[in-house]
């Protein structure tokens, strides 16, 4: 049995390729106006006005360049995010994914288990609850940076959709915002992978997965038991701790 | 493609002075780049960033670009009008100023003559209208957002003629379904598709905010529309041709996308 059906193992990985270049592009046209004020107006939210992304963080080498990328790209992150989206509704794998009640629960008791408020790792299902909420939410956040999307790439002819979220400067601020989620999300999901489960990573690649290695079965925090020990070797992973 | 002088947008003369300081800024990002491919995966994925891609990703971008266009003629209507935000107040004097010479383009008249504005290619009636001629010719007045391909917005009052009004006077042919924007600014031009140039709010403006176009601004006149970004805008606007076929630009040619439809 694969932990991860083979559409959902190259949906995600030609996301990494497509988000990234999308994030590296977008900061790049960023950065020819690193600011949201109208012209001879003001904006309240966004501290860092004028100051530029740093621009080893950015993609496409100068504006015409990253647009190009950018408005290329698009097409991929949205007809793969779709096939993925398709996929996961009709192939029934949501249901790992949607929160489930007490969600908000059991996540507190993995905050707690992560701070060592608690000495057992709860009791999951393919993720934890705190894995639910993230994997849940990236595409939401997903579509969320697609319409608003649109809404700053045709705010004359998709004008209802541009008003809809406030005008053209916030529909960009919204874009902004988007982008940032997604990044944060992205950054906590690989800190997670690399400290807590890093048996996961063959899974997203072969699909092979050793649950008698799952953090659950090795009682795993960030940077804690990051090694099998020799009591989880059991093959039915009932030794646990 | 024409090579890329340039890794800016519409430029000023103030951003002109910072580009020797971008070129400093690309001499440390590679070494940044020789000083992670040798560091960890992660590193080495930021700084292969920093470039215009793969060369060979140039056909799939231009086949990209084809298609958007596609999608963008598609999305194009008479009918979507701008109409900017009511809180949104008009720039005014913080209206960027863009031009392609070394100094504010100004129509001489002692050394080049009256300025008259040409119309022609595939018209039964080729005009040279004279700014008198198109301050009586229809006027029409929008406040109009302004949508720069960098990203910032600024709203004006925008005053002239509709160029599908000079178009029927002109008698363009059916044929011409490309008109070329061209000016007095060194050789900045940008050419459209017809619909969009036909759009009721693509106009030739020779006020803004009430007051005759100053010279940074577009003197004597400029084609504007808010379905189209900035750069396809042309100012110092000297000649209109009406044409079967498109005829490249200024910053399309330099990479920018030609329709930059908005």
């Amino acid at each position: 049995m694969k932990r991860h059906h083979a559409v959902v193992r190259i949906t995600h990985w030609v996301n990494v390729v497509a988000l990234t270049i999308m994030v590296g592009s977008g900061l790049r046209i960023f950065n020819a106006y690193p600011a949201f004020a109208r012209k001879g107006g003001t904006f309240c939210c966004y501290p860092f006005a004028g100051r530029a992304i740093p621009a080893n963080l950015t993609f496409g080498g100068w504006l015409a360049g990253a647009r190009n990328w950018h408005f290329a790209m698009m097409w991929v992150l949205v007809a793969n995010g779709l096939v993925y989206l398709a996929f996961i509704y009709l192939h029934g794998e949501w249901r790992d994914l949607v929160p489930r009640r007490g969600v908000f629960h059991d996540s507190w008791q993995m905050v707690r288990f992560y701070v060592t408020a608690r000495k057992d790792h709860p009791r999951q299902g393919k993720h934890n609850a705190l894995q639910r909420m993230a994997y849940f939410s990236m595409p939401l956040v997903g579509i969320l940076a697609v319409i608003t999307g649109l809404a700053i790439w045709k705010p004359v002819e998709l004008s209802p959709l541009t008003n809809l979220l406030g005008g053209y400067v916030w529909a960009r601020y919204w874009h902004f915002l988007a982008m940032v989620l997604l990044v944060v999300l992205t950054i906590g999901h690989i800190f997670m992978v690399f400290t807590v489960d890093p048996y996961s990573i063959p899974s997203m690649i072969t699909g092979r997965y050793r649950e008698d290695l799952s953090p659950e079965a090795r009682n795993a925090r960030p940077l804690v038991h990051l090694l099998p020990s020799s009591a989880t070797k059991a093959p039915d992973g009932s030794a646990r701790h | 493609m024409a090579p890329r002088d340039t890794d800016h947008p519409p430029v000023t003369r103030a951003m002109r002075a910072t580009r020797g300081h971008a070129a400093e800024q690309a001499g440390i990002d590679r070494r940044r780049f020789l000083a992670a491919a040798s560091g960890t995966f992660g590193a080495l994925l930021l700084a292969a960033c920093n470039s215009e891609g793969p060369k060979s990703a140039q056909s799939l971008l231009e086949f990209a670009e084809a298609k958007n266009e596609t999608v963008e003629r598609a999305l194009l209507r008479h009918t979507s009008m701008d109409v900017p935000r009511a809180s949104a107040k008009i720039a005014g004097q913080h209206f960027p100023a863009y031009y392609v010479s070394d100094s504010v383009p100004i129509w001489d008249e002692s050394t080049r003559g009256l300025w008259r504005l040409k119309v022609d290619g595939m018209v039964k009636r080729p005009l040279e209208l004279s700014l008198a001629d198109l301050a009586s010719l229809p006027r029409i007045g929008y406040r109009l957002d302004h949508f720069c391909v960098e990203g910032w917005t600024a709203v004006a009052t925008r005053t002239g003629v509709r160029l599908a009004d000079i178009a029927k006077l002109a008698g363009a042919q059916p044929g011409a379904q490309y008109v070329d924007f061209a000016s007095f600014d060194d050789d900045y031009h940008e050419s459209w598709d017809i619909d969009s140039a036909m759009h009721p709010q693509t106009l030739v403006v020779y006020a803004q905010d009430g007051h005759y176009l100053n010279p940074s601004w577009g003197a004597p006149a400029r084609i504007y529309s808010p379905v189209k970004l900035g750069y396809k805008n042309t100012k110092y606007l000297t000649r209109i041709s009406f044409l079967p076929a498109r005829n490249g630009g200024y910053w399309s040619d330099r990479g920018y996308e030609w329709y930059g439809g908005v």
